[in-house]
Protein backbone atom coordinates (compact mmCIF):
# COMPACT_ATOMS: atom_id res chain seq x y z
CA UNK A 1 0.00 0.00 0.00
CA UNK A 2 2.98 2.68 0.90
CA UNK A 3 4.37 1.70 -2.39
CA UNK A 4 1.17 2.48 -4.47
CA UNK A 5 1.08 6.16 -2.50
CA UNK A 6 4.44 6.45 -2.67
CA UNK A 7 4.46 5.97 -6.68
CA UNK A 8 0.89 8.18 -7.00
CA UNK A 9 2.65 11.11 -4.92
CA UNK A 10 5.99 10.95 -6.67
CA UNK A 11 4.15 11.83 -10.20
CA UNK A 12 1.68 14.58 -8.81
CA UNK A 13 4.19 16.25 -6.63
CA UNK A 14 7.79 15.18 -6.74
CA UNK A 15 8.27 14.84 -10.39
CA UNK A 16 5.21 16.67 -12.01
CA UNK A 17 6.10 16.09 -15.48
CA UNK A 18 4.96 19.05 -16.36
CA UNK A 19 6.05 21.93 -13.52
CA UNK A 20 9.72 19.55 -12.96
CA UNK A 21 10.55 17.77 -15.45
CA UNK A 22 9.26 20.07 -18.40
CA UNK A 23 8.82 16.86 -20.26
CA UNK A 24 6.14 16.22 -22.63
CA UNK A 25 6.30 20.08 -23.58
CA UNK A 26 4.76 19.93 -27.18
CA UNK A 27 1.23 19.56 -26.54
CA UNK A 28 1.62 20.68 -22.93
CA UNK A 29 1.82 24.11 -25.48
CA UNK A 30 -0.16 23.07 -28.40
CA UNK A 31 -3.63 21.80 -26.65
CA UNK A 32 -4.02 23.99 -23.80
CA UNK A 33 -6.24 26.90 -25.26
CA UNK A 34 -8.70 25.96 -22.96
CA UNK A 35 -9.20 23.65 -19.52
CA UNK A 36 -11.26 20.95 -21.15
CA UNK A 37 -8.82 20.35 -23.60
CA UNK A 38 -6.24 20.76 -21.73
CA UNK A 39 -8.16 17.82 -18.75
CA UNK A 40 -8.90 15.71 -22.14
CA UNK A 41 -5.25 15.55 -23.03
CA UNK A 42 -3.74 15.09 -19.93
CA UNK A 43 -6.74 11.79 -19.42
CA UNK A 44 -5.77 10.48 -22.57
CA UNK A 45 -2.29 10.62 -21.65
CA UNK A 46 -2.93 9.29 -18.52
CA UNK A 47 -4.61 6.11 -19.98
CA UNK A 48 -2.51 5.69 -22.49
CA UNK A 49 0.76 5.80 -20.04
CA UNK A 50 -1.21 2.99 -17.92
CA UNK A 51 -1.77 0.75 -20.10
CA UNK A 52 1.51 0.73 -21.79
CA UNK A 53 3.57 0.97 -18.81
CA UNK A 54 1.16 -2.44 -17.55
CA UNK A 55 1.99 -4.02 -20.59
CA UNK A 56 5.80 -3.59 -20.49
CA UNK A 57 5.88 -4.35 -17.16
CA UNK A 58 3.90 -7.77 -17.74
CA UNK A 59 6.12 -8.47 -20.94
CA UNK A 60 9.85 -7.12 -19.00
CA UNK A 61 11.34 -10.58 -18.75
CA UNK A 62 10.54 -11.27 -22.45
CA UNK A 63 11.83 -8.41 -24.28
CA UNK A 64 15.51 -8.67 -25.20
CA UNK A 65 17.25 -5.91 -24.07
CA UNK A 66 18.78 -5.02 -27.61
CA UNK A 67 15.41 -4.30 -28.85
CA UNK A 68 13.30 -2.87 -25.94
CA UNK A 69 13.07 0.75 -27.51
CA UNK A 70 11.59 -0.77 -31.06
CA UNK A 71 9.04 -2.97 -28.80
CA UNK A 72 8.29 -0.11 -27.06
CA UNK A 73 7.09 2.32 -29.17
CA UNK A 74 5.22 -0.77 -30.70
CA UNK A 75 3.31 -1.19 -28.05
CA UNK A 76 2.97 2.84 -26.95
CA UNK A 77 2.07 3.17 -30.39
CA UNK A 78 -0.60 0.25 -30.76
CA UNK A 79 -2.51 1.83 -27.51
CA UNK A 80 -2.48 4.92 -29.15
CA UNK A 81 -4.11 3.78 -32.04
CA UNK A 82 -6.77 2.03 -29.72
CA UNK A 83 -7.38 5.26 -28.00
CA UNK A 84 -7.79 7.04 -30.93
CA UNK A 85 -10.14 5.11 -32.30
CA UNK A 86 -11.88 4.96 -28.73
CA UNK A 87 -12.28 8.79 -28.98
CA UNK A 88 -12.98 9.09 -32.89
CA UNK A 89 -16.43 6.77 -31.44
CA UNK A 90 -17.39 8.04 -28.02
CA UNK A 91 -16.30 11.75 -27.85
CA UNK A 92 -15.75 12.99 -31.58
CA UNK A 93 -15.46 16.89 -30.20
CA UNK A 94 -12.56 16.38 -28.12
CA UNK A 95 -10.96 13.97 -31.05
CA UNK A 96 -11.75 17.19 -32.64
CA UNK A 97 -10.04 19.69 -31.05
CA UNK A 98 -7.07 17.64 -29.78
CA UNK A 99 -6.17 16.70 -33.72
CA UNK A 100 -3.20 16.02 -34.87
CA UNK A 101 -2.08 15.80 -31.42
CA UNK A 102 -3.58 12.23 -30.21
CA UNK A 103 -1.27 10.05 -32.45
CA UNK A 104 1.60 12.38 -31.42
CA UNK A 105 1.04 10.94 -27.97
CA UNK A 106 3.36 8.16 -29.34
CA UNK A 107 6.34 10.71 -28.96
CA UNK A 108 5.81 11.97 -26.02
CA UNK A 109 9.15 11.52 -23.64
CA UNK A 110 6.94 11.26 -20.68
CA UNK A 111 5.57 7.56 -21.97
CA UNK A 112 8.43 6.29 -23.23
CA UNK A 113 10.44 7.85 -20.32
CA UNK A 114 8.32 5.98 -17.85
CA UNK A 115 8.82 2.80 -19.99
CA UNK A 116 12.24 2.61 -20.23
CA UNK A 117 13.05 4.14 -16.37
CA UNK A 118 10.55 2.15 -14.41
CA UNK A 119 7.65 -0.12 -15.82
CA UNK A 120 10.57 -2.30 -17.90
CA UNK A 121 12.00 -2.67 -14.52
CA UNK A 122 9.33 -3.20 -11.73
CA UNK A 123 6.39 -5.35 -11.24
CA UNK A 124 3.13 -4.76 -12.95
CA UNK A 125 1.34 -3.24 -9.80
CA UNK A 126 3.70 -0.37 -9.13
CA UNK A 127 3.99 0.23 -12.37
CA UNK A 128 0.07 0.74 -13.02
CA UNK A 129 0.29 3.23 -10.19
CA UNK A 130 3.33 4.97 -11.41
CA UNK A 131 1.71 5.39 -14.57
CA UNK A 132 -1.59 6.58 -13.12
CA UNK A 133 0.57 9.19 -10.76
CA UNK A 134 2.46 10.70 -13.97
CA UNK A 135 -0.30 10.83 -15.92
CA UNK A 136 -2.40 13.04 -13.30
CA UNK A 137 0.64 15.06 -12.74
CA UNK A 138 0.79 15.66 -16.76
CA UNK A 139 -3.72 16.63 -15.89
CA UNK A 140 -3.34 18.62 -13.50
CA UNK A 141 -0.26 20.57 -15.37
CA UNK A 142 -2.29 20.70 -18.60
CA UNK A 143 -5.25 21.83 -16.82
CA UNK A 144 -4.10 24.24 -14.93
CA UNK A 145 -2.47 25.90 -17.85
CA UNK A 146 -5.78 25.51 -19.74
CA UNK A 147 -7.43 27.06 -16.79
CA UNK A 148 -4.87 30.48 -16.76
CA UNK A 149 -5.61 30.39 -20.60
CA UNK A 150 -9.07 30.36 -20.75
CA UNK A 151 -9.75 32.68 -18.16
CA UNK A 152 -7.32 35.74 -19.34
CA UNK A 153 -8.34 34.39 -22.62
CA UNK A 154 -11.40 33.95 -23.52
CA UNK A 155 -12.92 34.90 -20.30
CA UNK A 156 -14.32 31.83 -19.59
CA UNK A 157 -13.76 28.72 -17.70
CA UNK A 158 -14.44 25.26 -18.50
CA UNK A 159 -16.63 27.21 -21.60
CA UNK A 160 -18.70 29.05 -18.70
CA UNK A 161 -18.56 32.38 -19.65
CA UNK A 162 -18.44 34.78 -16.21
CA UNK A 163 -20.71 37.57 -18.12
CA UNK A 164 -23.62 34.84 -18.33
CA UNK A 165 -23.37 33.32 -15.08
CA UNK A 166 -23.69 36.78 -13.75
CA UNK A 167 -26.85 37.25 -16.08
CA UNK A 168 -28.25 34.13 -14.57
CA UNK A 169 -27.94 34.44 -10.79
CA UNK A 170 -27.78 38.78 -10.75
CA UNK A 171 -30.89 39.52 -12.97
CA UNK A 172 -31.27 41.44 -16.39
CA UNK A 173 -30.08 44.80 -15.45
CA UNK A 174 -27.58 44.88 -12.79
CA UNK A 175 -24.97 42.56 -14.92
CA UNK A 176 -25.01 44.82 -17.71
CA UNK A 177 -23.63 47.93 -15.48
CA UNK A 178 -21.21 45.35 -13.36
CA UNK A 179 -19.95 44.64 -16.98
CA UNK A 180 -20.27 48.41 -18.43
CA UNK A 181 -17.84 48.67 -15.12
CA UNK A 182 -15.37 45.99 -15.57
CA UNK A 183 -15.13 46.81 -19.33
CA UNK A 184 -13.99 50.21 -18.94
CA UNK A 185 -11.43 49.10 -15.91
CA UNK A 186 -10.20 47.28 -18.81
CA UNK A 187 -10.61 44.30 -15.77
CA UNK A 188 -12.66 41.21 -17.90
CA UNK A 189 -11.78 42.16 -21.32
CA UNK A 190 -11.01 38.98 -23.00
CA UNK A 191 -7.10 39.36 -24.14
CA UNK A 192 -7.12 37.08 -27.48
CA UNK A 193 -3.12 36.75 -27.47
CA UNK A 194 -3.23 34.17 -24.32
CA UNK A 195 -5.40 31.61 -26.26
CA UNK A 196 -3.34 32.36 -29.41
CA UNK A 197 0.40 30.69 -30.03
CA UNK A 198 2.22 33.14 -27.89
CA UNK A 199 0.26 33.08 -24.89
CA UNK A 200 1.06 29.34 -24.47
CA UNK A 201 5.15 30.25 -23.99
CA UNK A 202 4.20 33.46 -21.85
CA UNK A 203 1.84 31.83 -19.05
CA UNK A 204 3.84 28.93 -18.92
CA UNK A 205 7.12 30.99 -18.41
CA UNK A 206 4.97 32.59 -15.56
CA UNK A 207 4.32 29.59 -13.79
CA UNK A 208 7.46 28.45 -14.01
CA UNK A 209 8.81 31.61 -12.37
CA UNK A 210 6.64 31.67 -9.65
CA UNK A 211 7.89 28.14 -8.88
CA UNK A 212 11.17 29.39 -9.22
CA UNK A 213 10.53 32.34 -7.03
CA UNK A 214 8.93 30.10 -4.12
CA UNK A 215 11.87 27.24 -4.21
CA UNK A 216 14.60 30.63 -4.16
CA UNK A 217 12.39 31.95 -1.17
CA UNK A 218 12.71 28.59 0.42
CA UNK A 219 16.17 27.95 -0.21
CA UNK A 220 17.08 31.54 0.97
CA UNK A 221 15.00 30.83 4.40
CA UNK A 222 16.95 27.30 5.18
CA UNK A 223 20.26 28.84 3.54
CA UNK A 224 20.67 25.79 1.45
CA UNK A 225 21.23 26.20 -2.73
CA UNK A 226 17.81 26.73 -4.79
CA UNK A 227 16.62 24.16 -7.04
CA UNK A 228 15.66 25.56 -9.82
CA UNK A 229 13.83 24.23 -12.71
CA UNK A 230 15.88 23.45 -15.49
CA UNK A 231 15.36 23.17 -19.31
CA UNK A 232 15.20 18.77 -19.50
CA UNK A 233 18.08 17.41 -21.40
CA UNK A 234 15.30 15.92 -23.41
CA UNK A 235 18.14 14.67 -25.24
CA UNK A 236 18.55 11.91 -22.86
CA UNK A 237 15.16 10.48 -23.33
CA UNK A 238 15.54 11.36 -27.44
CA UNK A 239 18.74 9.70 -27.23
CA UNK A 240 17.27 6.55 -25.96
CA UNK A 241 15.15 5.52 -29.22
CA UNK A 242 18.02 5.21 -31.46
CA UNK A 243 20.84 4.23 -29.79
CA UNK A 244 19.63 2.52 -26.32
CA UNK A 245 22.38 4.34 -24.39
CA UNK A 246 21.75 6.74 -21.97
CA UNK A 247 24.48 8.84 -22.75
CA UNK A 248 23.15 12.44 -22.95
CA UNK A 249 23.61 14.54 -25.84
CA UNK A 250 25.89 16.39 -24.01
CA UNK A 251 28.13 13.40 -23.74
CA UNK A 252 28.16 12.43 -27.42
CA UNK A 253 28.88 16.10 -28.48
CA UNK A 254 32.00 15.79 -26.05
CA UNK A 255 32.77 12.50 -27.22
CA UNK A 256 32.99 13.54 -30.64
CA UNK A 257 34.81 16.55 -30.49
CA UNK B 1 2.64 28.44 -57.94
CA UNK B 2 0.76 26.04 -55.80
CA UNK B 3 3.43 24.37 -54.22
CA UNK B 4 5.57 27.83 -53.97
CA UNK B 5 2.51 28.89 -51.53
CA UNK B 6 2.71 25.72 -49.33
CA UNK B 7 6.12 26.25 -49.14
CA UNK B 8 5.46 29.27 -47.88
CA UNK B 9 2.63 29.07 -45.49
CA UNK B 10 4.61 25.61 -44.14
CA UNK B 11 8.23 27.66 -43.09
CA UNK B 12 6.33 30.88 -42.08
CA UNK B 13 3.12 31.57 -41.81
CA UNK B 14 2.33 28.06 -40.14
CA UNK B 15 5.66 27.87 -38.25
CA UNK B 16 6.04 24.09 -37.00
CA UNK B 17 7.46 25.28 -33.96
CA UNK B 18 5.89 28.63 -33.28
CA UNK B 19 1.96 28.57 -34.32
CA UNK B 20 1.72 24.28 -34.81
CA UNK B 21 3.53 23.40 -31.31
CA UNK B 22 6.02 20.63 -32.98
CA UNK B 23 9.57 19.87 -32.04
CA UNK B 24 9.48 22.29 -29.18
CA UNK B 25 11.66 19.60 -27.09
CA UNK B 26 14.64 20.68 -29.57
CA UNK B 27 14.02 23.67 -29.74
CA UNK B 28 14.06 24.34 -26.15
CA UNK B 29 16.86 21.88 -25.33
CA UNK B 30 19.01 22.51 -28.18
CA UNK B 31 19.26 26.42 -28.69
CA UNK B 32 21.86 27.08 -26.43
CA UNK B 33 24.75 28.27 -29.18
CA UNK B 34 24.30 29.26 -32.82
CA UNK B 35 26.50 26.91 -34.23
CA UNK B 36 24.41 23.75 -32.55
CA UNK B 37 21.30 25.30 -33.58
CA UNK B 38 21.71 25.51 -37.09
CA UNK B 39 23.54 21.82 -37.01
CA UNK B 40 20.52 20.64 -35.65
CA UNK B 41 18.59 22.66 -38.27
CA UNK B 42 20.34 21.36 -41.11
CA UNK B 43 19.64 17.70 -39.52
CA UNK B 44 16.21 18.27 -39.50
CA UNK B 45 15.88 20.05 -42.89
CA UNK B 46 17.88 16.58 -43.76
CA UNK B 47 15.73 14.05 -41.83
CA UNK B 48 12.41 15.27 -42.31
CA UNK B 49 12.43 15.63 -46.18
CA UNK B 50 13.71 12.36 -46.35
CA UNK B 51 10.81 10.64 -44.00
CA UNK B 52 7.97 12.94 -45.49
CA UNK B 53 8.70 11.45 -48.78
CA UNK B 54 9.59 8.06 -47.75
CA UNK B 55 6.23 8.28 -45.40
CA UNK B 56 4.14 9.44 -48.08
CA UNK B 57 5.52 6.57 -51.00
CA UNK B 58 4.46 4.03 -48.58
CA UNK B 59 1.37 5.94 -47.48
CA UNK B 60 0.26 5.85 -51.38
CA UNK B 61 1.82 2.79 -52.46
CA UNK B 62 1.37 0.48 -49.53
CA UNK B 63 -1.06 1.50 -47.15
CA UNK B 64 -4.06 2.80 -48.87
CA UNK B 65 -3.72 -0.53 -51.19
CA UNK B 66 -4.02 -2.80 -48.73
CA UNK B 67 -6.68 -0.75 -46.88
CA UNK B 68 -4.45 -0.41 -43.63
CA UNK B 69 -4.47 3.27 -43.67
CA UNK B 70 -5.51 3.26 -39.73
CA UNK B 71 -2.30 2.26 -38.89
CA UNK B 72 -0.35 4.87 -40.03
CA UNK B 73 0.80 6.12 -36.80
CA UNK B 74 2.42 2.70 -35.96
CA UNK B 75 3.87 2.05 -39.26
CA UNK B 76 5.26 5.91 -40.04
CA UNK B 77 7.13 6.55 -36.50
CA UNK B 78 8.78 2.49 -37.10
CA UNK B 79 9.77 3.67 -40.38
CA UNK B 80 11.23 6.94 -39.24
CA UNK B 81 12.92 5.35 -36.24
CA UNK B 82 14.30 3.01 -38.65
CA UNK B 83 15.18 5.45 -41.57
CA UNK B 84 17.34 7.67 -38.88
CA UNK B 85 19.59 4.86 -38.26
CA UNK B 86 20.04 4.20 -42.27
CA UNK B 87 20.67 8.04 -42.59
CA UNK B 88 23.03 7.63 -40.08
CA UNK B 89 25.13 4.67 -41.33
CA UNK B 90 24.81 5.81 -44.69
CA UNK B 91 26.39 9.19 -43.67
CA UNK B 92 28.94 7.09 -41.83
CA UNK B 93 30.21 5.69 -44.40
CA UNK B 94 29.42 8.08 -48.20
CA UNK B 95 29.88 11.48 -46.47
CA UNK B 96 32.19 11.57 -43.50
CA UNK B 97 32.32 15.32 -43.85
CA UNK B 98 28.12 15.96 -43.61
CA UNK B 99 28.55 13.04 -40.68
CA UNK B 100 31.00 15.28 -38.94
CA UNK B 101 28.52 18.72 -39.01
CA UNK B 102 25.40 16.48 -38.65
CA UNK B 103 25.81 13.17 -37.10
CA UNK B 104 25.87 14.12 -33.23
CA UNK B 105 22.24 15.58 -34.45
CA UNK B 106 20.49 12.50 -35.86
CA UNK B 107 19.68 10.17 -32.59
CA UNK B 108 17.86 13.03 -31.44
CA UNK B 109 15.45 13.54 -34.47
CA UNK B 110 13.94 10.12 -34.10
CA UNK B 111 11.41 11.05 -31.35
CA UNK B 112 11.23 15.23 -32.84
CA UNK B 113 7.57 14.92 -33.25
CA UNK B 114 8.13 17.41 -35.81
CA UNK B 115 8.92 14.32 -38.07
CA UNK B 116 6.53 12.52 -37.51
CA UNK B 117 3.81 15.31 -37.25
CA UNK B 118 4.47 16.49 -40.62
CA UNK B 119 4.29 13.05 -41.65
CA UNK B 120 0.76 12.43 -40.38
CA UNK B 121 -0.31 16.18 -41.29
CA UNK B 122 0.53 15.11 -44.72
CA UNK B 123 -1.80 12.46 -45.25
CA UNK B 124 -4.70 14.25 -43.06
CA UNK B 125 -4.29 17.20 -45.38
CA UNK B 126 -4.29 14.72 -48.50
CA UNK B 127 -0.95 16.41 -49.97
CA UNK B 128 -0.07 14.64 -52.98
CA UNK B 129 3.43 12.51 -52.69
CA UNK B 130 5.31 16.00 -54.53
CA UNK B 131 3.40 18.38 -52.22
CA UNK B 132 3.98 16.20 -49.37
CA UNK B 133 8.10 16.04 -50.30
CA UNK B 134 7.79 20.32 -50.40
CA UNK B 135 5.64 20.49 -47.06
CA UNK B 136 7.85 18.52 -44.93
CA UNK B 137 10.96 20.52 -46.31
CA UNK B 138 9.55 24.00 -46.22
CA UNK B 139 8.28 22.77 -42.38
CA UNK B 140 11.97 21.62 -41.81
CA UNK B 141 13.33 25.37 -42.95
CA UNK B 142 10.75 26.91 -40.89
CA UNK B 143 11.95 24.52 -37.94
CA UNK B 144 15.92 25.43 -38.61
CA UNK B 145 15.08 29.36 -38.74
CA UNK B 146 12.70 29.31 -35.18
CA UNK B 147 15.53 27.45 -33.88
CA UNK B 148 18.71 29.54 -35.45
CA UNK B 149 16.93 32.91 -33.75
CA UNK B 150 16.16 31.41 -30.79
CA UNK B 151 19.78 30.78 -30.30
CA UNK B 152 21.11 34.00 -30.98
CA UNK B 153 18.78 35.78 -28.74
CA UNK B 154 19.83 33.38 -26.20
CA UNK B 155 23.52 34.24 -26.65
CA UNK B 156 22.61 37.95 -26.16
CA UNK B 157 20.38 37.01 -22.87
CA UNK B 158 23.68 35.85 -21.62
CA UNK B 159 24.92 39.15 -21.11
CA UNK B 160 21.77 40.21 -19.56
CA UNK B 161 20.74 40.62 -15.93
CA UNK B 162 17.71 38.79 -15.39
CA UNK B 163 15.62 38.61 -12.80
CA UNK B 164 16.67 35.42 -10.31
CA UNK B 165 13.66 33.93 -10.74
CA UNK B 166 13.31 33.81 -14.70
CA UNK B 167 16.33 32.51 -15.27
CA UNK B 168 16.64 29.02 -16.78
CA UNK B 169 13.72 28.11 -18.42
CA UNK B 170 10.81 30.74 -18.41
CA UNK B 171 13.20 33.54 -19.67
CA UNK B 172 13.50 31.56 -22.87
CA UNK B 173 10.04 30.46 -22.92
CA UNK B 174 9.26 34.29 -22.70
CA UNK B 175 11.62 35.03 -25.69
CA UNK B 176 9.80 32.35 -27.73
CA UNK B 177 6.49 33.70 -26.84
CA UNK B 178 7.60 37.11 -28.29
CA UNK B 179 9.04 35.36 -31.49
CA UNK B 180 5.90 33.82 -31.89
CA UNK B 181 4.09 37.28 -31.74
CA UNK B 182 6.03 38.33 -34.37
CA UNK B 183 6.02 34.95 -36.43
CA UNK B 184 2.24 36.28 -36.06
CA UNK B 185 2.59 39.21 -38.07
CA UNK B 186 3.65 37.18 -41.06
CA UNK B 187 0.22 35.62 -41.24
CA UNK B 188 -0.76 38.33 -43.83
CA UNK B 189 1.92 36.93 -46.60
CA UNK B 190 -0.66 34.60 -47.91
Amino acid sequence: MGKITERLQNGIIKENPTFVQMLGMCPTLAVTTSAINGLGMGLTTTVILTMSNLMIAALRRWIPDKVRIPAFIVIIASFVTMVQFALQAYIPSLNASLGLFIPLIVVNCIILGRAEAYASKNPVIPSVFDGIGMGLGFTIGLTTIGIIREVLGAGSIFGYTFMDNLNTYIGENAPAKVVQFLQDQGLFEPIGIFISAPGAFIVLAFIIAFINHRNIKKAKLQGTQPKLCKLADCASCQNLMCQGSKKSFEENKAEEE
Amino acid sequence: MKLILLAISAALVNNVILSQFMGICPFLGVSKKVNTAAGMGGAVIFVMTIASTVTALIYNFVLVPLDLEYLNTIVFILVIAALVQFVEMFLKKAIPSLYQSLGVYLPLITTNCAVLGIALKNVQDGLSILASVVNGFASAVGFAIAIIIMAGIREKIEHNDVPESFKGAPIVLISAGLMAIAFMGLSGLI
